[in-house]
């Protein structure tokens, strides 16, 4: 395999990164929301995040993908693939994500939260000063690997046309018979960046780990 | 939305083989990827030095590639070192494959979560080493790695969709083909996810059921 294939490749992955991380964002914020309306006292409220995380962790991300492309254009939203891509992978992480940060909004001791009250925090600063920078240590090496996840997982939007990493791989396989080398590149590039997300994020739980609860 | 009942009965026949698929090829690939798994995991823990660097090699190649490159690359690149595979079989081989990576590492900390002085106990009774691992460290990790093992097929189970990529003629694959044709794809997709989603979650209550009638076999943690 040629230099310049590789480097074909690893143009591609430049989507696939970026597409894993606009959907790891997006994910974090509806997620975050997802999880404060499961933990919300409202009855209809919480079982709707439920019945969100439900569905989208209970159906293959493939058929959500295939629902949500085709669906935006029947809506009348037309947008393209890589959009309806971002879509889907941001609603599916959101979902495991709440999931996660369910776990880490639960797991803040009561004892800090009326101390909070106490020094007179409003519950907006409650919320940002307190519940979610401890919320989200807690649940730090849950998104590293969901992260991870999603980069694997992101493979998939190369069957609603978006060229990233996997869909380039299959485009030059075709067309110069060379199927093996391909993949087996394209997968020792992804084996890298996920390495590097998985270092990353080590070294990043070191430096959150001050003043550990 | 054009929902034709008459018209979703007739397909029925090919919608229930297509499902007998995913059911059978999801099945015997977690057969398959428990299996191979555990031998794995057998073969990293008492196999020589080797086959441990070899076998963990493989664990990370596994876990750190996506499933659609490794099936690309056995079902595409495969027939060029003499691997030439029919959909069905490509599939099952990279779901077992694919699962047991993940299986191996859930029986790992399960055989590691066996509390030491179980394992000694067993050595002061006189047990050998075949014994202690057949009556205690099988057994007990059994009921420690039931909760993420019934996860892992329950995620196994979604990944059973992938191989519509390959052609596999499982359920999703015959159900967008379905659905484009008669131009009803929005439809054929959500009932899919529909039906996916009422599997998955028939199988976690199925799994906690499990899980709560076998927990008398379960050892007191101290």
């Amino acid at each position: 395999m040629s230099w310049k294939l590789f480097l074909l490749l690893v143009q591609a992955c430049g989507y696939t990164v970026l597409i894993s991380a606009v959907s790891i964002s997006i994910g974090l914020v509806i997620g975050t929301g997802v999880s404060a309306a499961m933990l919300s006292s409202h009855k209809a409220l919480s079982r709707a995040g439920r019945t969100f995380v439900s569905f989208f962790r209970g159906a293959p991300l493939l058929v959500q993908l295939l629902l949500i492309y085709n669906l935006l254009p029947t809506l009348g939203i037309n947008v393209p693939s890589m959009v309806a891509a971002v879509v889907g992978l941001s609603l599916c992480t959101a979902a495991y994500q709440a999931e996660n940060l369910r776990g880490g909004f639960a797991s803040v001791p009561r004892g800090l939260l009326e101390a909070a009250e106490m020094v007179g925090l409003s519950p907006f600063q409650q919320f940002w000063r307190i519940r979610a920078p401890i919320a989200l240590r807690m649940t730090l090496p849950a998104l590293i690997n969901e992260a991870i996840m999603i980069l694997k997982a992101s493979s998939l939007v190369s069957v609603v046309g978006v060229v990233e990493l996997t869909r380039m791989a299959q485009d030059l396989a075709a067309s110069t018979f060379k199927p093996l080398q391909l993949f087996a590149a394209a997968g020792l590039i992804y084996l890298v960046v996920n390495l590097l997300v998985a270092r990353g994020g080590a070294a990043l739980e070191k430096s959150f780990r001050w003043g550990k609860p | 939305m054009n929902f034709d009942a008459a018209l979703v009965w007739s397909l029925m026949p090919e919608i229930l083989r297509s499902a007998g698929v995913t059911l059978g090829v999801w099945l015997f690939g977690v057969l398959g990827a428990v299996a191979l798994g555990f031998v794995v995991t057998i073969g990293r823990r008492y196999g020589p030095r080797a086959l441990g660097i070899a076998l963990q090699a493989y664990l990370e190649l596994i876990r750190g590639t996506p499933f659609l490159i490794q099936l690309f690359l056995l079902y595409y690149g495969g027939p060029f070192i003499g691997l030439s595979l029919d959909p069905v079989p490509a599939g099952l081989l990279g779901l077992a494959v694919y699962g047991a990576a993940y299986f191996s590492e859930i029986f790992r900390a399960g055989f590691e979560a066996v509390p030491p002085g179980h394992v000694e106990a067993a050595e002061c009774l006189g047990m050998n080493r075949a014994q202690t691992v057949t009556r205690i460290l099988i057994p007990e990790m059994t009921m420690l790695v039931l909760p993420p093992a019934v996860n892992m097929a329950i995620i196994l189970l979604k990944e059973t969709a992938v191989l519509s990529i390959i052609t596999v003629p499982e359920l999703t694959f015959q159900i967008s083909a379905i659905g484009s044709q008669r131009y009803a794809f929005v439809e054929a997709m959500f009932l899919l996810a529909c039906f996916y989603w009422g599997l998955v979650s028939m199988c976690g209550r199925l799994g906690m059921a499990a899980e709560s009638r076998l927990a008398k076999f379960r050892f007191a943690h101290s």
